[in-house]
């Protein structure tokens, strides 16, 4: 038996290309499992493509994804039901009540549609949100949508949550919320998540960082070592001096 | 998280893969029922060829006693077969483009995301499409009826019933292909001007082929090459409770060529996908 546990995802030497445009270029890391990893980059770091290549949409040209040591080339239906995701865009089906909509991800993951009724109830009693079961997705706010995303997201009782860029479009105190909604779920479940973003006060002095710049892994681990490996004072810092390019220092 | 590595790479049960069909299905028919507007001018449309263009054109048009009909009949009764077909054919046209909008909007993506198989998505996909179709076709021959217009006996709309789903598989299947070929919504456009149009003029559907062999060969080749042409005439046969197997053949062939173009397309290793999501 190993004794280092499974990582939650495990990306090895994935390189993809757009024509001549490297996009990914010999991506190399791994991410613990009940740990909340970001995944930090500036727009065009090639964040949306390796999201695309982790969720299958399209496959990688060269290297390898495995999410809890599933192939997801070898074994993509295991390796997919591991797997919850929640895309930069929002897709909750707008026409769909909220209760329509967690069924309708359910039975894409082939759950028996009583249980997926009981399970989407609970979820978003859970969420603050058991009155709102019958409403149309369209009438909830922007962090409302998110945290229904996230509910539909784990409907299917995954391991491993993705998140690209979720905090994109809501305000202050949404963004607050979902932060702290996903911390507890690492906390309280252990989940395993993975947590794009190019907002750099979403990091945390404690989680695994992984710093994305145009297609290739500039360092990895937890936030304090970097900042401390890196010889800076905060951690927007050591990304201005890992990256190089001070003038593209990410929000704040 | 300690699954056994058993466990966690079992094969989906079947039971999983119909409760996922049966999700598919039921989204795309509250999709539908929500959009009352789709539903209307899909019935209005074959109508107004109905009871306008039909009605105008029964004096100008003179049809001889063809196959399957046995006797005259009315020019309204002949183009019955075509404007199902055409019902079909917006439909496919329709659920095309609801595809390049989920593509647009992510909702794709949440599908593809599914650990069914990519093939199993997408002809759940393809059956909902069907299904809608179907509903939209018979919601069509029920205000035919009222015109008189008719089968020759009432099984007709059963034995009809296998030639909408294998043209209405056939023409989804198109959609999906061109689905995957589309970059953007607003070249939407293109598809009507270039598939529908030509598709639906260039068929048996508002003249039997005789009469375009008398002005053109060149064009009757080309309607005789027209999926829809057979889509056209396998309905127009079914309907009749008779067998068109030429047509059937046809339509099987262009059926299994579009999905295997659509499945090509929409695969994660080759799929023309990757040059839109990037």
């Amino acid at each position: 038996m190993n004794a280092l546990p499974t990582p939650a995802l495990c990306v090895t030497n994935l390189t993809h290309a757009y024509g001549a445009r490297k996009a990914l270029d010999d991506v190399t890391f791994s991410t613990p499992q009940g740990r909340f990893t970001v995944l930090l980059g500036l727009n065009g770091a090639g964040k949306t493509t390796l999201f695309s290549l982790i969720t299958r949409l399209y496959a990688a040209q060269q290297g390898e994804i495995n999410i809890f040591g599933l192939n997801i080339i070898r074994h993509p239906s295991a390796a997919l039901r591991q797997l919850g995701v929640v895309f930069q865009s929002r897709t909750l089906d707008l026409e769909l009540s909220l209760i329509q909509n967690l069924l309708y991800h359910a039975a894409l993951h082939g759950i028996e549609p009583k249980k997926a009724r009981a399970l989407g109830l609970a979820a978003l009693e859970r969420a603050g949100l058991s009155g709102r079961a019958q409403d149309k997705a369209r009438t909830l706010s922007g962090g409302q949508m998110r945290r229904v995303e996230i509910l539909r997201a784990l409907m299917h009782a995954p391991h491993l949550l993705l998140l690209d860029e979720p905090t994109v479009g809501l305000d202050i105190k949404a963004r607050a919320d979902l932060i702290a909604q996903v911390r507890s779920l690492v906390k309280e479940q252990n989940l395993s998540v993975l947590w794009t973003t190019h907002l750099i006060d979403e990091i945390d002095h404690d989680d695994e960082v992984i710093i994305l710049h145009q297609g290739k892994i500039l360092a990895t681990g937890r936030a304090d070592h970097i900042i401390k490996n890196s010889g800076a004072a905060t951690i927007s810092e050591a990304f201005a001096l890992i990256t190089g390019n001070h003038a593209e220092r990410p929000l704040i | 998280m300690s699954l056994t590595a058993q466990d966690r790479i079992k094969p989906l049960a079947l039971r999983q893969y119909l409760i996922c069909l049966w999700g598919i299905v039921w989204r795309e028919g509250l999709r539908f029922l929500h959009q009352r507007e789709r539903f209307i001018s899909a019935l209005v449309r074959p109508l107004v060829w109905l009871f306008i263009f039909a009605a105008g054109f029964r004096q100008v048009l003179g049809i001889s006693i063809i196959p399957p009909y046995d006797t005259y009949i009315l020019y309204e009764v002949y183009i019955t077969p075509g404007l199902m077909a055409m019902i079909q054919l917006f439909n496919g046209m329709q659920s095309s483009l609801s595809m390049v909008y989920d593509r647009e909007m992510g909702s794709m993506r949440t599908l593809l995301i599914s650990p069914f198989p990519r093939w199993f998505l997408l002809s759940s996909k393809l059956f909902a499409g069907v299904f809608v179709s179907i509903l939209q076709v018979y919601a069509y021959l029920l205000i035919a009826y009222f015109w008189e217009i008719e089968p020759p006996s009432l099984w007709g709309y059963v034995t009809v019933l296998p030639a909408l789903a294998l043209c209405g598989l056939m023409l989804g299947a198109l959609g999906m292909v061109l689905s995957s070929l589309i970059k953007q919504l607003e070249n939407f456009a293109g598809v009507m001007n270039f598939v529908i149009f030509p598709m639906f003029f260039a068929s048996s559907a508002l003249y039997p082929l005789w009469r375009v062999k008398e002005s053109s060969p060149y064009l009757y080749y080309a309607c005789a090459l027209n999926p829809f042409t057979h889509a056209v005439e396998l309905i127009r046969f079914s309907f009749y409770q008779k067998f068109d197997w030429i047509s059937c053949a046809a339509v099987s062939a262009y059926t299994a060529v579009f999905l295997i173009a659509a499945l090509i397309a929409y695969d994660p290793a080759r799929g023309m996908l990757m040059r839109k999501n990037t």
